[in-house]
C-alpha cells in the first residue's frame, strides 16, 4: 500500500502537476493584454517599478524558475489585481465558501442519483424507469445559466420564499437554490450511471445464485448488488467531486457567491497570472488527488483489484 | 409405491416476447418454453434430463426451484404445491431444495470469501445461529466436498472451475436440502475435473439420500449418474424411460438420432456407426409444428404427424413412456 501511495504521488502526481503548471504559466502569457494594461496614464517610471516588483521586467524562463522556487516553499505570489492580498489569502479565502457549496450539493446528487437509479433499475421498463430516465436526460442538457435564473425567478421573485442571491456565511436559506443548481448535473449523471450498473449487476449469475439460495431481495440488493453496481459510480466521484467543487463558475457568479469560482474568473478577466494559476494548481492537485482516493477506494470494495 | 418427493403435471413455463407487431395493441406473444411437461422423483433417486440447447431444460429447472414463474400445472414437493407460492414462501423451500448452476466461476460473488459465501444461506434461512455456528458447519460441508480448511478466507477468482463447482455444491449442502438441481453443472469443466465433481455428486447422494435433477446435454455423463432420464425437445418430453433401457432400446426418433450423435471410444465402430443426422434447425418456439413439434425434423414423419397432437403414453416395460405414434412399432433402425 505504502509503495503504491509513493509511486502514485512521486511518479504520477508531481510530474502531472509539473506539466500543468509549464503548460498554464505560458499560456496565459501568451493571451493578449497584461495585468496592468488597464490602469489609465501610469507614467513610464511607475509602471517599471511596477513590473520590477512583480518581476514582469525578467526574462520568462526567469520568471518561470522564480515562480517554481516560490511555490516550492508554498507560496503563490502576490495577486496582481487585488494589491493588498497573495494568492494565498484570497484562495484561502474563497475555498471554504466552494468547499461548503460543493460538499452538500455532492451529498445531495450522491443520495438523490444513486437512490433514484437502483429505484429505475428495480422497474426497470416501467413508467418509473421512464420518468426518472427522462427527468435525468434534461438534467444534463439543461444548462446551469438556464436553470439558475429559471429557479431564481420562480423561488425567490415570484415566490418570494428564498432570497435570490448572496451567501451571508452560508445561511440555509441562502445555499438552497446554488446547491440545487450545482448538484443537477450530477444528480442526473449518477442516477444513469447506477441504473445501467444495476441493471446489469441484477442479471449476472452471482445474484441468480444469491437467488437460489433463498435470500431475500433486499438483503441481495444490500450484500450482493451494491457494491458491484457503484464501482462505475465510485468511479465517476472522483472527478465529479473535483468538478463540482471548482466548476461552480456559473452558480457562484450567478448567485454572487464569493467562492473560487468567482476568483477565477476575474483572475482570467484581469490577467492576475499568480491568480490563475494558483487555482489551476488546486484544481489539478485536487483532481490528481480525488482520483487516487477513488483508486484506494476501489481496492477496498472489489477484492480483485487489490491483489494484483 | 411412497408417494414421491417431486411431482410435477402438466407444467408450462411461458414468457412474453414482446408483441408481433409495432403498434400497441397487436396481440402480445408468448413463448413456452416449457410445455406441459410431466414426471415424479422420488427420495434420493437421479433424474437426468437431456436435449439440445433451446428445448426448455434450463427453464423447467429454473421454474421448479422459483427463479422463473410457474404459468401453469402443477409442482408438488412432498405433497406441497409450489404454483403461485409468493416470493417469501419461496424462501421456506429452500433448505428442502437447492440449484447448482452451469458457470461455476462467475456464480459465485466475487467480492465474498468462500466461507461468507458458504455460510450465507444457513445465516439466512436460520434466524439467530450463532457464528461459531455457521464456521463450523462451513468447515464440516468444505470438508464434505473436498476442500481445505485453509482456503476459507480465499475468493472465488482464486479457485479452479473444478473448485468453484465444489464450493457451489457446498453452498448448496449446507441446509441440508432434500434435493439439489443440477443445471449442466458440469459442461464448462474439463473432462478430468467433470468426473471429480460426478463422482462427488454421486457420493453425497448415496451418503445422504439426496435426489438429484441433472440436466446435462452430456449423454455419457447422463447415463453414468442418472437411474431414470427424460429427453426434451421443444419444452416437451419425448420420452422418458429407466437409463438402460433408454440407452439400449431407444423409443423415440429423437432419442436414437440423440444417441446416434455419441461417439463411440472404439475407431472400429465409430467408422461402421450409422448416425442419424438431423435435418434443419430447431423450429421456433414462439410458433410450434402442428401435433408433434418434433415432425419437421423426424426422418420417420408422415401426414399423420402433423394431425394428432401426441402425448406421452407408457410402452411395456417399467416407466417407459414415449411421444411419438409409431412407437412400439418395429424399429427401422
Amino acid at each position: 500500500m505504502l509503495k503504491f501511495i509513493f509511486r502514485r504521488v512521486f511518479l504520477e502526481a508531481l510530474p502531472t502537476l509539473l506539466v500543468l503548471i509549464t503548460v498554464t504559466f505560458f499560456l496565459i502569457r501568451l493571451a493578449p493584454g497584461g495585468p496592468f494594461s488597464s490602469e489609465a496614464n501610469v507614467p513610464p517610471e511607475v509602471m517599471a517599478a511596477i513590473a520590477a516588483k512583480y518581476r514582469l521586467d525578467q526574462p520568462v524562463w526567469q520568471q518561470y524558475l522564480g515562480y517554481l522556487a516560490d511555490l516550492a516553499r508554498g507560496d503563490f505570489g502576490p495577486s496582481f489585481k487585488y494589491k493588498d492580498f497573495s494568492v494565498n489569502d484570497l484562495v484561502y479565502a474563497a475555498a471554504p465558501v466552494s468547499f461548503r457549496l460543493g460538499i452538500m450539493a455532492f451529498i445531495v446528487a450522491m443520495l438523490i442519483g444513486i437512490s433514484a437509479g437502483i429505484t429505475a433499475a428495480l422497474k426497470q421498463n416501467t413508467w418509473v424507469d421512464y420518468a426518472v430516465m427522462g427527468v435525468s436526460m434534461v438534467g444534463v442538457v439543461l444548462p446551469n445559466f438556464v436553470l439558475a435564473p429559471v429557479l431564481a425567478l420562480v423561488f425567490a421573485i415570484w415566490l418570494k420564499w428564498l432570497p435570490a442571491g448572496g451567501w451571508e456565511g452560508g445561511a440555509l436559506a441562502y445555499v438552497v437554490l446554488p446547491v440545487a443548481v450545482l448538484c443537477k448535473h450530477y444528480i442526473s449523471v449518477i442516477a444513469r450511471i447506477t441504473r445501467g450498473s444495476m441493471i446489469e449487476v441484477l442479471s449476472s449469475p452471482f445474484i441468480r445464485t444469491a437467488r437460489a439460495k433463498g435470500l431475500p431481495m433486499g438483503y441481495i440488493l444490500r450484500r450482493h448488488a451494491m457494491k458491484p453496481a457503484l464501482l462505475p459510480v465510485i468511479s465517476y466521484l472522483g472527478p465529479a467531486f473535483v468538478g463540482i467543487i471548482t466548476g461552480s463558475v456559473v452558480v457562484e457568479t450567478f448567485f454572487g457567491i464569493p467562492g473560487i469560482g468567482q476568483l477565477f474568473v476575474n483572475g482570467a478577466l484581469n490577467r492576475d497570472y499568480p491568480m490563475v494559476l494558483g487555482l489551476t494548481i488546486l484544481v489539478g492537485a485536487l483532481t490528481i488527488f480525488f482520483n487516487a482516493v477513488v483508486d484506494i477506494l476501489y481496492g477496498f470494495i472489489d477484492p480483485r483489484i487489490r491483489i494484483h | 409405491m411412497s408417494a414421491p418427493l417431486m411431482d410435477v403435471r402438466d407444467l408450462v413455463v411461458q414468457f412474453n416476447v414482446g408483441r408481433s407487431g409495432l403498434l400497441p395493441w397487436a396481440p402480445a406473444r408468448q413463448l413456452k418454453a416449457v410445455n406441459g411437461v410431466s414426471f415424479s422423483l422420488n427420495a434420493g433417486e437421479t433424474l437426468g434430463i437431456v436435449g439440445e440447447s433451446g428445448c426448455g431444460k434450463s427453464s423447467l429447472a429454473r421454474a421448479l426451484i422459483g427463479l422463473n414463474p410457474i404459468s401453469g400445472g402443477s409442482v408438488k414437493l412432498n405433497g406441497r404445491e409450489l404454483a403461485g407460492l409468493a416470493q417469501g414462501d419461496w424462501r421456506s423451500l429452500r433448505a428442502e431444495m437447492q440449484m447448482i448452476f452451469q458457470d461455476p466461476l462467475s456464480s459465485l460473488n466475487p467480492r465474498m470469501t468462500i466461507g461468507e459465501i458458504i455460510g450465507e444461506p444457513l445465516r439466512m434461512l436460520k434466524a439467530g445461529i450463532s457464528s461459531s455456528d455457521v464456521k463450523a458447519e462451513v468447515e464440516r460441508v468444505m470438508a464434505r466436498v473436498g476442500l481445505l480448511p485453509n482456503v476459507i478466507n480465499r475468493y472465488p477468482h482464486e479457485f479452479s472451475g473444478g473448485q468453484c463447482q465444489r464450493v457451489g455444491i457446498a453452498r448448496a449442502l449446507i441446509v441440508k436440502p432434500k434435493l439439489i438441481i443440477c443445471d449442466e453443472p458440469v459442461s464448462a469443466l474439463d473432462v478430468s475435473i467433470q468426473a471429480q465433481v460426478i463422482n462427488l455428486l454421486m457420493d453425497l447422494q448415496s451418503e445422504e439420500g439426496l435426489a438429484l435433477i441433472f440436466i446435462a446435454h452430456d449423454l455419457a455423463v447422463v447415463k453414468h449418474i442418472a437411474q431414470r432420464v427424460m429427453v426434451m425437445y421443444l419444452g416437451r418430453v419425448m420420452e422418458t424411460a429407466a437409463t438402460d433401457t433408454l440407452f439400449n432400446a431407444p423409443a423415440h426418433p429423437y432419442t436414437r438420432a440423440l444417441l446416434s450423435a455419441v461417439p463411440i471410444p472404439d475407431p472400429a465402430l465409430e467408422r461402421s456407426k450409422v448416425i442419424q443426422i438431423l435435418e434443419g434447425d430447431l423450429p421456433s418456439p414462439i410458433a410450434p409444428p402442428s401435433g408433434c413439434v418434433f415432425r419437421t425434423r423426424c426422418p420417420q414423419a408422415e401426414a399423420a404427424c402433423a394431425a394428432q397432437t401426441v402425448s406421452l403414453r407408457g410402452l411395456a416395460a417399467d416407466s417407459h413412456a414415449v411421444a411419438c405414434i409409431k412407437a412400439g412399432a418395429p424399429e427401422s433402425r
